[in-house]
């Protein structure tokens, strides 16, 4: 049944911002947007009672995950929304609803804990979501380490690799342009089938 | 109000008494899946006269039906609500079945990149905003 009045509704872009524990992922999304709290929830298993973050509600078997969530309006025609990845291995069923629909994510690394970006790296490959890698400059400039990022994560040549510092507004803000770039471009190459050059 | 409160364990003190209370309304039932209320879904209050059985509405009901009187995301409503993402999609599921909500189409088929126009216009915002 649909409302007679003639209703549109904005283009609803969706952008994951994944990474390991740490490492810079609420801060980004609160920086680049306007953050709200975003309730999802989790059924206890058995397995996971004993968690710490629950002792004294035992009793409760249903308790709620929260997720980083930020919106960029951009106009009338266009709204980001951002969600912050949970990065422990309990909620990837988190991520699978996620996925689905994304036009792309975004791998915060830190370098001095590249590997934990890894689980987010295979993730986005395995499901084709284009994904740009943002190194967080915890320790300065970082622009030597790129190559050396990179060669570790064993990228494919076309995934871009950014520096960005999570904290600074317009540095958050062009690691979304990269990955829009970067999906304009994987787009284009599917429509002309000529892959494989960067940049 | 606790002096040494943790942010990250904040919505126990704030929200429990409205979330627990919402497992309380949807408990036990099955819980839609993702398909029909995307994060990124909207959906609005149908007008009034379009409803069927408002009469069985709870007060959880009519609260998403307050924050949708515009178009509004799953993601936003539920966030504004207070509610699980989990619960929101049951009571929306409900509203879905009263004729209370309307479930919008989205303005991109799901699973499709939008056009280049937009994606520009979204570049050009996130530079000069
Ligand atoms: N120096 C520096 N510190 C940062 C940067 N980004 C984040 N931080 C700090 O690093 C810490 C972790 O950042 P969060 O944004 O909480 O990281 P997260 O990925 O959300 O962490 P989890 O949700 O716990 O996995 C915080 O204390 C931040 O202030 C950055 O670019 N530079
Ligand atoms: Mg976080």
């Amino acid at each position: 049944m649909r409302d007679d009045r003639a209703r549109s509704v904005p283009t609803a872009i969706k952008i994951l911002v994944a990474g390991g524990f740490g490492a810079g992922k609420t801060t980004m999304v609160g920086t680049v947007s306007e953050i709200l709290p975003l309730h999802t929830e989790e059924v206890l298993t058995s397995a996971s009672t004993h968690s710490d973050d629950l002792s004294g509600v035992e009793a409760k078997r249903t308790t709620t995950v929260t997720m980083d969530f930020g919106r960029i309006t951009i106009g009338d025609s266009a709204v980001l929304y951002l969600f912050g990845t949970p990065g422990q291995d309990r909620f990837w069923f988190l991520w699978d609803e996620l996925a689905i629909g994304a036009l792309g994510a975004v791998v915060l690394a830190d370098t001095r804990r590249l590997a934990d970006s890894f689980p987010s790296i295979d993730y986005f490959e395995r499901r084709r979501v284009p994904f740009v890698v943002a190194v967080n400059c915890f320790h300065g400039n970082q622009q030597f380490e790129i190559p050396a990022v990179r060669n570790a994560l064993s990228l494919d040549p076309d995934v871009p690799v950014v520096l960005c510092d999570a904290r600074d507004r317009r540095s958050g803000r062009e690691v979304l342009v990269t990955l829009i770039e970067h999906v304009r471009a994987l787009t284009l190459g599917q429509a002309h089938t000529a892959v494989g050059t960067p940049g | 109000m606790r002096a040494d409160h943790d942010d990250a364990h904040q919505w126990l003190d704030a929200d429990a008494g409205p979330l627990v209370r919402a497992y309380a309304v949807t408990g036990g039932r099955a819980r839609p899946g993702a398909g029909l209320f995307d994060l990124v879904t909207y959906v609005v209050a149908a007008p009034a006269g379009q409803r069927r059985n408002a009469v069985h509405l709870q007060p959880e009901h009519r609260a998403l039906l307050e924050h949708a009187r515009e178009p509004i995301s799953v993601a936003e409503l539920t966030s504004r609500a207070g509610f699980a993402l989990g619960v929101v999609r049951v009571l929306l599921a409900d509203l879905l079945d009263e004729g209370a909500v309307i479930r919008m189409a989205p303005a991109v088929a799901p699973g499709h990149v939008p056009d280049d126009d937009i994606l520009q216009a979204v570049i050009l915002g996130l530079r000069h905003a």
